[in-house]
């Protein structure tokens, strides 16, 4: 039986205006209206790209710095319109949240759990379920009443990561954060991405370590400065991005 | 539609828990924590009822009530819109990683804000039953205006918050506004006191209709009448719809700006 289509990304390209556009200020808009300034530059960090993600699949996305990885998790995440083209995705999406971006840094990491998780969607009640869960997961027992602006940033990525892993979201969208935190707890996180998938969950995996995409993707999408590069299976594409 | 409205649902924790965060993180570190939402407001209404009643005497009945009565409704207008402005811009950080529904953060501060009016409101009443007014059974029709300054002030908060991502300096601009706005808005004088052209400007102002609206049933025991109702609907439709329209135009580009 084909498996269901989880995310159809069809003829992507996402287009950006650089800098001798952007202005902050009405003045700056005004003055370079009148001198005529106002050009616009164009950069696409994205161009045609199409691929599918079925049910289960784990998807690697590859490529070097700048080849537009990050931006088309965004459009899939929603964060980004794309300029043409369209992305659809079915289900729950729970983005790994780089870094805890999600998080107050004034509030304590008891409060972020709660907030955090309403931004994936999810109520208090049920925050409060999984809330052990988090603790025992981040190993942060001592700290929870402790404002995050005083944690590591090993601290911080560890509980952001325990929080978006919560529960069993349809999509996963893990964005480089593996590179943080120690040898341990990134065994760890790969063991719990690895649980995701048998229990179905379809992941969308981006890293620059290609022994760590190796190991958890079945699938490739490789990206060189917007284009798509490759898109197939993860072995032989794997070994043709080491060997290039 | 019922696809936005299911959306709503979905992020109404996320709701609940950006409004409890700005009030937390206001009154984080004080002694008196929560508490001070009250006492900030009764402080300040004691302040300003000691200079009034001595300082300035305006041949009117409980001045002291009338310059507060224009301060709660005021403040709250000047802290929904100017909080709402800078909401998209602060939460950047958040709306450059995951996707949240943009409109949450305008809604969530003038939620804040809505909850700073209500305890300047109490200890309004507090002052009332101090000074021994008449407390008014007119009194209970206040969810009225107060229903309709929230609608407009939301308005035009979509608005600002919408074009300050691409205009920061509006931020300057609309702090010297709401300066002037304030005494355009008979929050410290009686109507009576104005000049002719300068009285109709007055009263081109929403937010005079609003604080009218409040005072006759905060102050007078007067019914708000039909018209000063129609008006002030049609104010507050008419900001939300603005409001609605260029923030729903605009957000998709915020990303690029923040």
């Amino acid at each position: 039986m084909e498996k269901k289509i989880m995310i159809k990304v069809d003829n992507v390209s996402m287009r950006f205006n650089l800098s001798s556009e952007k202005f902050d200020s009405f003045k700056e808009y005004v003055i370079k209206t009148l001198k005529k300034q106002v050009s616009v530059e164009e950069f696409w960090a994205l161009q045609d790209v199409s691929f599918e993600l079925r049910e289960g699949e784990a998807l690697g996305l590859i490529g070097l710095n700048g080849s537009g990885k990050s931006t088309m998790l965004k459009t899939i995440a929603g964060v980004l319109k794309p300029t043409k083209g369209s992305v659809s995705v079915n289900g729950s999406v729970a983005p790994l949240i780089e870094l805890g971006a999600g998080f107050d840094m004034d509030l304590t990491a008891a409060e972020n759990v709660y907030l955090n998780g309403a931004l994936l969607g999810y109520p208090r009640k049920e925050m409060e379920k999984h809330y052990n869960d988090i603790v025992e997961f981040s190993e942060l027992h001592d700290f929870m009443n402790v404002p995050v602006k005083n944690f590591s940033s090993g601290m911080v990525s560890r509980l952001a990561f325990a929080i978006s892993t919560i529960g069993t979201p349809d999509i996963l969208i893990v964005d480089e954060v593996l590179s943080v935190g120690d040898f341990r707890f990134q065994e760890k996180c790969e063991q719990r991405i690895q649980a995701m998938i048998d229990k179905g969950t379809t992941i969308l995996f981006v890293s620059h370590s290609i022994q760590q995409v190796r190991r958890i993707c079945n699938k490739i999408v490789w990206l060189d400065h917007g284009h798509m590069k490759r898109w197939g299976d993860a072995d032989e594409i794997c070994d043709e991005y080491e060997r290039s | 539609m019922s696809a936005y409205i299911q959306n709503f649902k979905r992020f109404q924790p996320l709701l609940q828990e950006l409004v409890s965060r700005d009030i937390k993180i206001k009154y984080r570190r004080s002694v008196l924590g929560v508490l001070w939402t009250l006492l900030n407001p009764l402080f300040m209404m004691i302040v300003l009822s000691v200079v009034f009643s001595n300082l300035f005497k305006y041949n009117m009945d409980n001045f002291p009530l009338y310059v507060m009565s224009g301060q709660v409704i005021f403040n709250f207008y000047s802290d929904a819109t100017t909080s709402s402005m800078s909401s998209i811009i602060g939460s950047a950080s958040l709306i450059k990683k995951i996707y949240v529904p943009k409109y949450l953060f305008v809604i969530s501060r003038v939620f804040s804000s809505f909850i700073n009016l209500m305890a300047s409101f109490t200890a309004f009443i507090l002052v009332m039953i101090v000074l021994r007014t008449e407390l008014h059974w007119t009194m209970f029709l206040v969810p009225i205006p107060l229903f309709m300054l929230v609608v407009f002030s939301l308005g035009i908060g979509l608005i600002l918050s919408a074009i300050t991502v691409k205009f920061r300096d509006i931020m300057h601009l609309y702090s010297v506004f709401i300066t002037a706005l304030m005494y355009l808005t008979p929050v410290i004088y009686p109507m009576s006191l104005l000049p002719g052209l300068v009285r109709v400007v007055v009263q081109i102002n929403p937010i005079t209709n609003y604080l009218q609206m409040f005072r006759d049933v905060m102050l007078y025991n007067n019914l708000p009448s039909v018209q000063g109702i129609l008006l002030g609907l049609a104010e507050a439709a008419i900001a939300m719809v603005v409001g609605l329209y260029v923030f729903y135009k605009n957000q998709d580009g915020f990303i690029l700006n923040l």
